[in-house]
């Protein structure tokens, strides 16, 4: 049924920390590696070899930039996966039941068994989080690693999102955010962790933690440069000139 | 967004299709014989065909039938049983009147309400999306209805509904294209609300190299320099060469037949800018729209 569920209690959802993420692409390689090679249909790719490669993602890493008014300019990396908002809108568009959202942890997944690709979800998305399987022709989206997190064969501190398993930089977090004293929270309380697009009112589980704000330099690189004083001929001609 | 064939062809020609359905439904004109078997199958053919084209742009069509099941939510099924239910109710009313024997024309009211209810469906499948302003809004299903009942009402010869419909269409397309055009900017969604960054952030590096689902789906920007062009065939063929053939040409039917041919023209380039011209915000993560 695509009907929301009640609002559960446990909402399990990831913390991006815009500050330590440093754009490897290492998350999004562990995500296709995870969900391409375990069970299930793989993740395709069109053209792999070709002159115009394309492929299914469900995480993209984009790169922007910033120029603050106080401090120097700074290059953010941004990871750009589902978020599993509480108010989902890819969920209730969906016509055959095959999008949903778990009443008990709050996951947003798609029974691909009953979806027929008419693409509606991902118009309803305002983050671009699923993409249409060309070869499959099913949509595809983060299942927050759910053949991961409760798979009690693998080893415990390998039940997290493969995302988060690889990050080399500790800049993604997974845990429950609807609990207000687990880790998660409490980084989201302190860092002021952010909603993307509000306005959408889509209620995303998912935060993102701010850029730390960065102290300027106190001097300029290219400052010692600026009062170089010329010598010999040319401190000659630079006085000669002056004097005109 | 990418305006695909099939769900332009499926829109224009299901709603005109629907559109004659809720006239010949009521009564307007009384058709029968050889006359009902033209017209309720020229109403039939539309709506299937437009109904079959659909099709062609599911990722697994043999699963289908399983639109049916999430009525309660999805407004793409609720035009799946909108859309059967008429062809169904409304079939005993054709073979009544292709055989000679009309049915009493209140029989056909529900037809006409639930035929209605389809292009209502349809239109709402777009409009209820806040992620594409130039569709989130509530003239998006009157558009629809009104391009629908001139549609049919053009190929049914009734000449008073067709000839105000008509004239009221083309204000409307004039208004939605302009009004349109600043709806984008007044949802207010920028790339800042987008990722939270700030002030005034901007693309460095694209998130990978060849485009995506996404990008395919959701950012095209081709062939919007015809816009102007294709506004003036829209507003021209869909509405007032068909208001002025109507309002003063006999409405004899190879007449009706090529007005109607005409509307078809405007309604075609309508709806592909409907889709060309609708931007998703999540072009902003890619800095394009």
């Amino acid at each position: 049924m695509t009907a929301l569920p009640p609002p559960s209690a446990r909402k399990l959802g990831l913390v991006i920390d815009l500050d330590t993420c440093v754009g490897c692409q290492a998350c999004v390689t562990a995500c296709k590696g995870w969900n391409d090679q375990g069970a299930g249909a793989p993740l395709s790719d069109m053209n792999a070899y070709g002159s115009e490669p394309c492929g299914t993602f469900l995480n993209r890493v984009h790169s922007y930039e910033t120029q603050p008014v106080e401090g120097p300019a700074e290059v953010v990396n941004f990871p750009r996966s589902c978020l599993h908002c509480e108010n989902a809108p890819c969920v209730t568009v969906c016509p055959t039941g095959a999008s949903f959202k778990r009443a008990e942890d709050g996951i947003v997944l798609v029974n691909e068994d009953a979806c027929i690709g008419c693409g509606l979800c991902a118009w309803a998305c305002p983050y671009g989080a699923r993409e249409l399987d060309a070869a499959a022709g099913v949509m595809k989206k983060c299942t927050l690693c759910v053949d991961r997190i409760y798979n009690e064969t693998l080893p415990e501190e390998d039940r997290v999102p493969a995302c988060v398993r690889t990050c080399p930089t500790g800049a993604r977090h997974f845990g429950d955010l609807g609990d207000p004293e687990s880790a998660v929270s409490r980084l989201v309380a302190e860092r002021g962790g952010y909603d993307l697009m509000p306005g959408m009112e889509t209620k995303p589980v998912n935060k993102y933690l701010p850029p730390r704000r960065k102290g300027a330099a106190a001097a300029g690189p290219l400052d010692p440069l600026v009062d170089l004083e010329a010598r010999g001929v040319a401190g000659w001609l630079d006085r000669i000139l002056g004097a005109f | 967004m990418h305006p695909a064939p099939s769900v332009i062809v499926f829109s224009v020609l299901s709603g005109a299709g629907f559109g004659l359905l809720a006239f010949l439904a009521l009564g307007l004109p009384i058709v029968l014989g050889t006359d009902a078997l033209l017209l309720w199958g020229a109403g039939y053919a539309l709506a299937v065909t437009g109904l079959v084209a659909s099709t062609f742009h599911l990722g697994n069509p043999r699963r289908a039938l399983k639109a049916y099941t999430q009525w309660r939510t999805s407004w793409l099924s609720r035009e799946a049983w909108a859309a059967t239910g008429t062809l169904v109710l409304l079939a005993p009313v054709a073979l009544a009147a292709v055989f000679g024997v009309p049915m009493p024309a209140h029989f056909g009211i529900v037809g006409t309400v639930l035929a209605l209810l389809t292009v209502f469906s349809t239109a709402q499948i777009y409009a209820q999306l806040a992620t594409v302003p130039r569709w989130n809004h509530g003239s998006v299903p009157a558009i629809f209805l009104v391009f629908s009942l001139a549609g049919g009402a053009i190929l049914a010869g009734a000449q008073i509904p067709a000839a105000v419909l008509t004239v009221l269409l083309a204000p409307l397309l004039v208004w939605s294209f302009r009004d349109g055009d600043t709806r984008f900017a007044r949802r207010g969604e920028t790339l800042q609300s987008a990722t939270g960054l700030g002030p005034d952030p901007r693309v460095l590096a694209q998130a990978h190299t060849a485009p995506n689902y996404l990008m395919r789906e959701m950012i095209f920007r081709v062939g919007r320099k015809h816009s102007r062009r294709l506004r003036i065939i829209a507003v021209l063929c869909a509405a007032v060469l068909p208001a002025a053939i109507t309002l003063f040409v006999p409405p004899i039917p190879p007449v009706r037949v090529g007005a109607f041919l005409i509307h078809l023209m405007g309604a075609f380039a309508q709806r592909w800018l409907f889709f060309a011209e609708a931007e998703h915000v999540v072009g902003l993560y890619y800095g394009a729209r």
